[in-house]
């Protein structure tokens, strides 16, 4: 088909549909239980995903059931939301409405699961879940994390995995996905981690009928594993569909070297069908299982980290709703977790931020004046460094046009002359009775031209906005 | 790039083998001789499609009533193929003696015919170019970037031919980072005898970088120009700016009248992007502007960079002309992000291997996103790219034996 076609052969997609559209069907009582100012300012943050359908309580109730059915019909992404994990700490996996970002935003965060097995030595087997619950980074002010287990049965014995389960229940409530190809010792694990909620990895050409069952028993979702091979997977997700179960996740496999080319065509193909024409049969989340790379030959580990890492950032944005790693390096889960966190911003969101003077903390009339650029990505680092370090300052951010301070210098938007501008526009000249600025130390080629426009003395903070407590530590305040 | 020269041609399956050396080149123990190594493009069988297909068989059938099947239904697959109604254009990079330059080939990017990798049964067209970076002066590098060139820093000629001969490089960028009024403000004539003698160490196509400054880039654009014609060099970069301060049309002409080639860089707004590429077109073929639309590093915004590139692909592809061009990625930026170099608590790693992982996930994360052609550092983010880039678009291999048991590996 054209590309004009594809966007037209399928049902409405989230584009399309009309704040008018959704508030047809709302009670239109502008109650203001959403705490929205009525109705229709409810329908268009809808339509724009920044709310979601059940904040409208009244749509909940009986009375309003059918138009909450119409409603639910009408807004459902062509990728099914699929939840699994314990009730208040479980995660949402898939619910995309679009192929390409930009297109809306995505939804759902990719949650990163790390394994662990069910013969791992004791020691080892508690200092994984330790580390799997303790690493987070602080990133632009938010805490990134880790964010599910899977626990792989290695041992082949019911008892044993039940054992793991029950073990890794008790270390940490994060959400779990059982790995077990063999029903018997799935189902072990299921009933020893009853009110969890677990997602069962997985059925296969030969298992599902039983994992069925068990997803129907425990209502749990299943996984459905049929790697290289999407003829088969659609015939189980078709038959399991069939069969009942409704809350499925695909995995396609990963494969990784000689296989990534594959990898990534099985999950575009199946992604994009179910974004451009609403194909029922992939319109499930992908689970990314980078670890995969450990099944090989190689022999360094090194080179499977650097491997899974590779991959695992790949299948980010190529479409996967839920990685399952092995790698508890730093190194290789950094650039996931802050890629992810990157790849789920809100596209829509300006790329710079308001110019204008910032207060943090209490400044008085001695506190530091700081410049940084109004670049949405420098400016919360720089918020972020200032706050984690509480410094009481006044920050003048400077407008760039949105350019970070190293492009705005080469570019010329950041020169003496701009400093100039904003330091008089800042006000800050009737905020503190000093005439010192701190300005980033990527501009230090202008400070000589900026102290002779504005007459401030100027001082060459960090090159990075992570030194600046040390550096005003050591320079603050400056000598006359 | 093309793969007619056999001497540019590498074998996916000795790129295999070498995939432990990544290791090496991270510990800076030894760096990678490509020499030997070829890609055979002519051994690249690619699908074409039988036919387009608009719809699925089994979709639209009524679900079958609740009965809990007792065998496997059957399902086939059909893969949906979409066809766009333009391409992007195919841009010549380099000439040899034969086409009035003096490079042992040239090297084309860009035809890309469909979103990158999005469908096996279009052709992949030309594999993405890698240009390794030269600065004409000393600079703040990373650590571990600058253990790797360490010997050659401030020897512009040593570097760029390292460059090509450890490391692989397709091109070379030098960047005449020395000409800023602000650093050391050399003149056009010493810029141009830097780039004269990369010209001399290297025989692979070159990208010449300005210093930014709209005025000062404009003369030395013009003299390195004129003294490297018919060499289509690749002129980094024209901007907006530069029409502003009325220095756009000097270098565009300088650019056609020399035979070299331009790289349009705006700021990650494609409006700009239009509008640059609409001036320059009053003064070129467009078959001679590249685009650098902007990379931003991991951390400091690279999803606006991968949604930009993405866009412009998707807007060129359905028929927007004025964004038909080829783009290019400076991966090195990726380096500015404090987690590549910052010492940092045990649990986030060492930087040997942040940095290096950081440049490598940049680039690939924008390969996704259609780059043809990147400008980068680190020989183990080149090596991993290469490898990867050789292989996606080509058929792979989902060996399904070799991964079942994942769950059950004793690691």
């Amino acid at each position: 088909m054209t590309a004009a076609e594809a966007e037209t052969t399928r049902k409405k997609g989230i584009r399309e549909i009309s704040p008018i559209d959704v508030y047809k069907l709302l009670p239109g009582t502008n109650c203001r239980e959403c705490r929205e100012a009525n109705c229709m300012a409810f329908a268009t943050r809808v339509v724009n995903g920044e709310i979601v359908l059940s904040e409208c309580l009244p749509l909940l109730t009986p009375e309003f059931r059918a138009a909450f059915l119409k409603l639910t019909e009408l807004l459902a992404p062509p990728v099914k939301a699929v939840t699994f994990g314990p009730a208040g700490n479980e995660v949402t996996v898939g619910g995309k409405y679009v192929l390409q970002r930009h297109e809306f935003t995505y939804h759902n965060p990719s949650p990163i699961a790390i394994d662990v097995h069910d013969l791992m030595p004791e020691t080892e087997f508690l200092d994984r879940i330790r580390r799997i619950t303790g690493f987070s980074y602080n990133y632009i002010g938010r805490s990134l994390s880790l964010n599910a287990i899977a626990i792989r049965c290695t041992s082949g014995d019911p008892d044993t995995f039940r054992d793991a389960v029950k073990k890794v229940s008790g270390e940490c409530s994060l959400p779990l996905i059982l790995c077990a190809p063999d029903p018997r010792v799935m189902e072990a694990g299921l009933t020893s981690c009853r009110d969890r909620r677990p997602l069962i990895y997985a059925a296969d050409e030969k298992n599902w009928k039983q994992m069925a069952e068990l997803a129907l028993q425990h209502r749990c979702p299943l996984a459905v594993f049929a790697p290289g091979d999407l003829p088969l997977l659609r015939s189980l997700v078709r038959t399991l569909i069939a069969y009942g179960v409704e809350d499925l996740v695909l995995d396609p496999g990963t494969f990784s070297s000689d296989g990534i080319s594959s990898t990534i065509d099985n999950f575009t193909a199946i992604r994009t069908q179910a974004c451009r024409t609403f194909d029922p049969l992939f319109g499930f989340p992908l689970i990314g299982v980078p670890m995969t790379v450990w099944c090989g030959d190689e022999i360094s580990e090194e080179v499977l980290r650097w491997k899974e890492a590779v991959t695992a950032s790949m299948l980010l944005s190529r479409y996967a709703d839920l990685l399952i790693m092995h790698s508890l390096e730093g190194w290789v889960l950094l650039p996931q977790l802050i890629w992810r966190f990157s790849l789920y911003t809100d596209p829509r969101k300006p790329v710079s931020v308001e110019a204008g003077v910032r207060t943090f903390g209490k400044p008085g009339r001695s506190s530091p004046v700081l410049l940084t650029t109004n670049y949405a990505l420098t400016y919360f680092t720089v918020e972020s460094d200032i706050k984690a370090a509480s410094i009481d300052c006044y920050l003048i951010v400077i407008d760039t046009g949105g350019l970070s301070v190293e492009s705005a210098v080469a570019g010329r938007y950041l020169n003496a002359e701009s400093i100039a501008a904003s330091l008089a526009d800042s006000g800050v000249t009737d905020l503190v009775s000093h005439r010192n600025l701190v300005i980033p130390g990527l501009a230090a080629r202008l400070s000589g031209e900026a102290e002779e426009v504005t007459g401030w003395k100027v001082l060459v903070g960090p090159k990075d906005s992570s030194g600046l407590a040390q550096f005003l530590k050591a320079r603050w305040p400056p000598e006359p | 790039m093309t793969g007619d020269d056999p001497t540019n041609r590498i074998d996916g399956e000795r790129i295999r083998t070498l995939a432990p050396q990544i290791l090496e080149m991270l510990q800076g123990v030894r760096q990678l001789e490509l020499d030997n190594v070829t890609i055979d493009i002519g051994d690249l069988e690619l699908f074409i499609p039988v036919g387009a297909f608009s719809h699925f068989p089994n979709a639209d059938q009524a679900p079958p009533a609740r009965v809990k099947p007792a065998e496997l239904i059957p399902e086939q697959y059909i893969p949906l193929s979409v066809s766009y109604p333009a391409k992007v254009r195919e841009v010549v990079l380099g000439a040899t003696k034969a086409s009035g330059g003096s490079r042992c080939r040239s090297i084309t990017i860009g035809g890309a015919t469909a979103p990158a990798y999005s469908d096996p049964t279009h052709p992949a067209g030309n594999l993405p170019a890698i240009a390794l970076d030269v600065f004409d002066m000393e600079v703040q590098l990373p650590k571990v970037l600058k253990e790797n060139v360490r010997e050659v820093i401030g020897d512009p000629a040593e570097w760029a031919r390292m460059n090509v001969r450890k490391f692989g490089a397709d091109l070379v960028a030098v960047h005449l980072t020395s000409t800023d009024p602000l650093i050391r403000d050399s003149s056009p004539r010493e810029a141009a005898k830097t780039v004269e003698e990369v010209l001399q160490a290297v025989d692979v196509p070159i990208i010449v970088g300005g210093c930014g400054d709209p005025k000062k880039d404009a003369l030395v654009f013009a003299e390195v120009a004129a003294m490297a014609e018919g060499e289509r060099l690749l002129l980094n970069s024209v901007t907006l700016d530069m029409a502003e301060a009325k220095t756009l049309e000097p270098v565009a002409k300088a650019a056609e009248r020399y035979g070299h080639l331009v790289l349009a860089f705006t700021g990650l707004d494609l409006n700009s992007a239009k509008e640059l590429n609409r001036r320059l077109y009053e003064y070129l073929p467009p078959e001679r502007i590249v685009m650098d639309l902007t990379t931003v590093a991991l951390g400091y915004g690279l999803e606006y960079s991968f949604s930009i590139h993405e866009r412009a692909r998707y807007a060129a592809l359905m028929g927007d002309t004025e964004l038909q061009h080829p783009v290019i990625s400076a991966s090195t930026n990726a380096w500015g992000a404090r987690e590549t170099w910052m010492k940092m608590a045990p649990e986030y790693g060492s930087r040997e291997l942040r940095g290096p992982v950081w440049e490598t996930i940049n680039a690939l994360t924008l390969l996704l996103a259609g780059i043809d052609i990147y400008m980068m550092m680190h020989p183990a983010a080149v090596f991993t790219l290469r490898d990867i880039a050789g292989r996606l678009g080509t058929p792979g291999n989902a060996d399904a034996a070799r991964i079942r048991d994942w769950v059950g590996v004793r690691v």
